[in-house]
């Protein structure tokens, strides 16, 4: 009988159970390795998120906002009578000194050089650096003015007493630095302000149509009369018509933290480039419609999109899932249909959601498309109407989620005890109504759970739709089942694949957007769960 | 004083069972809401065979042209499936690369060695992983993995649009997936295994890699198809990051040369996405390449169809019970 390779003994057995127990240790570190490896992935894919989605970007303007504002306010005070301009500050203070009905504007030196003959005009309100106001020492009336005054007395007014009542009725004489000096341009911006967000509506409309053409003028007021729009809504036109920024170029919020001289440096390289720092995700940025520009661009067509289509799936496929639940539990025999349709479920729930997009558009878009456009309840234009509208999406999104919360409230009605049921039918209840009553009561908790983690999923999903067919390029809310429409992951879709820069950081707010949303389901799904978890 | 003696005895109920229109009207309804199921499969069965029908009845294509040919090029007339499902394929193969062996090892230690509190520390977090939608990983996949593989390995090696960080990223993708079901198979070995072996001598992880992994093994390979299974059939991930053509070739000479067909660092569309992006574009009921969405999205539906058959046979021919 030979002895195979026997047990170790003494020393060697020493030796063995601690060579077994280090190999232990090191397995044990490579598994908790490869959970770390797990916790990081999430924290990089969120930290690459938050990261793109902040940021320095460097601006060209087609027209830089200050130079409209001066430019316009420069304009209109060169536009005003009696004006006349030169380079030479010694002959505009010596033009000044000579007339009592002169006013003008001077830099300290040239002011400091006839300050014999000329006197300050002090502005009360909001005194001025840099320039000063000056009039002849003969003129005995103006001492201070308020802002408003100046505005007015370097604008449109004739006489003095036009500025302040009881002032002489002489016309004001107007000596002003040549257009575009440094003077004159201090002067504006320190009266008029250089930021076309503060200016009044008067001058933003005035502006408006000094720089836009008389067709889109044309335009803007038939989408909305001039006076139904709001000052900021002027602002934003500015902006978007007149100002015209576009980004040239985008920087990580990393890099703008950390690498902030390699980003001027690289921004000092982009003609005419204004750096600033900006967050992409804003209130304007939830509340804007689509659009093809960048700058402008909102979330709020695909996020409507979404809440609609999701509204849809809902009301199909949770009482659908719920019945066929309640009949594969309560009603079903166990044969061999029911084992049959158990089978099909099982195997729907893993087939690929793409899949279920081709089925939607061969039977919603296509076979079913009277129904799905709406011409069937002659709602829809008939040029324009076609099978991809939100009903389409929404039934064909419910198929795809139906084994899901099929499977879900199986298990919830499964949870009910026996016990409850057979009091129900000990009383004379029928069966429905011991469902109704009794079993469907004590598993709407686990339903509703499984529900919401079945919309979420709804919510998040993308390749289903964009095979039936989500627009592409669409500016306008939806308004009702039948209207075409996007949704947010697919707006996340369409500017992830364009090339420019602003797009990614587009995406990466609405990634945020389409998750923040998320988590809000979820969270109240798990708020449901734990505020109704019984256990029997 | 008029006596009415009434007993129990007078009253005679009925007690024959009262036939309630009601409940059979909705027994009815609900057996329709279980059956709609059932006419879903068979929609999709319907669908997919008489569109792909009409794709192969065209006269310029043939079966032996769909497996043979080695470029998809349906406007030129080539047809060869094979380019597609090889990038599915090689997508899906990086993909388990990753997702296997991590998840195994954190379901090995979420089961056998993490106590109550790290499990249910880490349970959520596999959950918010599992929830993320795939739009977002595609964006991740496009926006740091495709620049992290081209800093280790080299920009000129590795393109802008790739298999490899696609596959990458649909291996986190499923990570949640199979760490939850591999974990869900471990937990149902009973203690009593486990005590067996601590009882004869073993170490922990002698216990958890020789006796309790053989035992969960149904469980085990069941996960590992379902992974496989939702891998192949991913789709916005590798729509945004691993390209937007197939990888044709000539012919399979030049496919295999230098292994050019398995290049993980170049560009190639899958199944999937070739889908979404004809899809996507303004498509016309009437031409080939509708068609042909049908005929790969059929072989697509075969393939998981398939997988999944298998899994459950392997479930109900090897699962053990105790």
């Amino acid at each position: 009988m030979t002895k195979n390779a026997s047990f170790p003994e003494g020393q060697d057995l020493n030796r063995f159970i601690k060579r077994r127990q280090q190999k232990g240790v090191i397995w044990r570190s490579l598994f908790l390795l490869a959970t770390t490896i797990g916790v990081v992935a999430l924290m990089i894919l969120l930290i690459t998120i938050i990261d793109d989605s902040m940021g320095y970007v460097a601006i060209q303007y087609k027209v830089e906002p200050d130079d409209l504002v001066i430019g316009f306010y420069q304009g209109m005070a060169l536009d005003a009578p009696n004006v006349q301009t030169s380079n030479d500050m010694a002959w505009l203070a010596d033009a000044i000194a000579g007339d009592a009905n002169a006013v003008g504007l001077l830099d300290e030196t040239g002011y400091q050089a006839r300050a014999d003959a000329l006197q300050a005009i002090d502005v009360t309100d909001a005194p001025l650096h840099d320039v000063v106001v000056v009039a002849s020492k003969d003129n005995s009336w103006a001492q201070n003015i308020s802002s408003l005054e100046l505005m007015n007395l370097f604008a449109v007014t004739e006489n003095w007493s036009d500025v302040r009542d009881g002032w002489p009725d002489a016309p004001i004489r107007r000596y002003l630095p040549a257009p575009d000096s440094p003077a004159l341009h201090t002067f504006i911006a320190q009266t008029y302000g250089d930021n076309p967000a503060t200016q009044p509506t008067e001058a933003l409309l005035a502006m408006l149509v000094q720089h836009v053409s008389a067709g889109k003028m044309r335009q803007l007021i038939d989408e909305k009369p001039l006076a139904a729009r709001t000052r900021e809504e002027y602002v934003d036109l500015i902006t978007e018509q007149v100002l015209a920024p576009t980004v040239a170029a985008t920087w990580s919020l990393f890099d703008s933290i950390f690498h902030a001289e390699t980003v001027m440096a690289e921004a000092a390289q982009i003609p005419r480039a204004q750096v600033q720092f900006h967050r992409w995700i804003t209130w304007d940025f939830i509340t804007s419609p689509q659009s093809s520009k960048p700058e402008f661009a909102g979330v709020r067509t695909a996020i409507l999109g979404s809440l609609w289509v999701v509204f849809i799936t809902l009301i199909f496929s949770v009482p659908v899932g719920i019945g066929a639940a309640i009949y594969l539990e309560e009603y079903g025999s166990g044969g061999r249909l029911d084992q049959f349709i158990e089978n099909n479920i099982n195997n729907l729930a893993g087939v690929p959601s793409i899949i279920y997009g081709m089925l939607g558009l061969a039977v919603f878009v296509r076979a079913l498309e009277p129904l799905t456009s709406g011409s069937l309840f002659e709602l829809a234009n008939p040029t324009t109407a076609n099978g991809r509208t939100i009903l389409a999406a929404g039934l064909t999104l419910g198929l795809l989620i139906l084994p899901i919360i099929i499977i879900n409230a199986r298990e919830a009605i499964r949870s009910v005890p026996r016990a409850f049921r057979e009091a129900s039918y000990g009383l004379g209840a029928t069966q429905w109504q011991t469902i109704w009553y009794h079993v469907l009561p004590n598993a709407i908790p686990g339903i509703l759970t499984g529900s919401i983690l079945a919309i979420s999923r709804a919510f998040g999903e993308t390749a289903p739709l964009v095979v039936v067919g989500a627009s592409t390029a669409i500016f306008m809310d939806p308004s009702g089942p039948f209207s075409k429409f996007t949704t947010l992951p697919i707006q996340i879709y369409q500017w992830t694949s364009r090339p420019q820069a602003a797009f990614q950081n587009l995406a990466a707010a609405a990634i945020i957007v389409l998750l923040a949303l998320l988590l809000a389901l979820n969270a109240i799904a798990v708020i449901l769960r734990n505020k109704y978890q019984r256990s029997y | 004083m008029i006596s009415n003696n009434v007993s129990a005895t007078d009253i005679v109920p009925d007690l024959q069972k009262q036939h309630r229109w009601g409940e059979s009207i909705i027994q009815a309804m609900l057996f329709l809401f279980a059956a709609l199921s059932v006419l879903t499969t068979l929609g999709i069965i319907v669908v997919l065979f008489s569109q792909a029908f009409r794709f192969f009845a065209r006269p310029e294509v043939t079966l032996s042209n769909f497996f043979t040919d080695s470029s998809w090029q349906p406007q030129i007339g080539h047809f060869g499936i094979f380019v597609l499902i090889n990038a599915t394929f090689l997508t899906s193969l990086i993909a388990m690369l990753v997702a296997l062996p991590l998840g195994m090892m954190i379901a090995i230690y979420l089961a056998e060695y993490a106590s109550p509190r790290t499990r249910g520390a880490l349970k959520p977090i596999l959950e918010v992983l599992a929830g993320i939608p795939t739009v977002v990983y595609g964006y991740f996949a496009l926006t740091f993995m495709t620049p992290l593989l081209q800093r280790i390995i080299g920009q000129d090696v590795v393109e802008i649009f790739n298999v490899a960080s696609a596959g990458i990223v649909i291996g986190i993708l499923i990570l949640p997936l199979i760490t939850s079901m591999a974990e869900d198979a471990l937990s149902a070995v009973p203690y009593s295994l486990r005590e067996a072996a601590y009882g004869l001598g073993a170490t922990k992880l002698e216990t958890a890699l020789k006796v309790v992994t053989p035992a969960a093994m149904s469980g085990l390979t069941a996960a590992f198809i379902v992974a496989i299974s939702r891998a192949i059939g991913e789709t916005m991930i590798v729509a945004i990051a691993s390209g937007a053509g197939p990888r044709n070739f000539k012919n399979w000479q030049d496919a295999f040369h230098n292994l050019a067909m398995f290049n993980p660092f170049k560009a190639a569309e899958t199944m999937t996405g070739h889908i979404v992006r004809i899809s996507g574009g303004d498509i016309s009921y009437e031409s080939i390449d509708y068609d042909s969405l049908f005929a790969i999205g059929l072989t697509l539906f075969l393939i998981t169809f398939a997988l999944n058959i298998i899994s459950r046979q392997i479930v109900k021919r090897f699962r053990e019970v105790y």
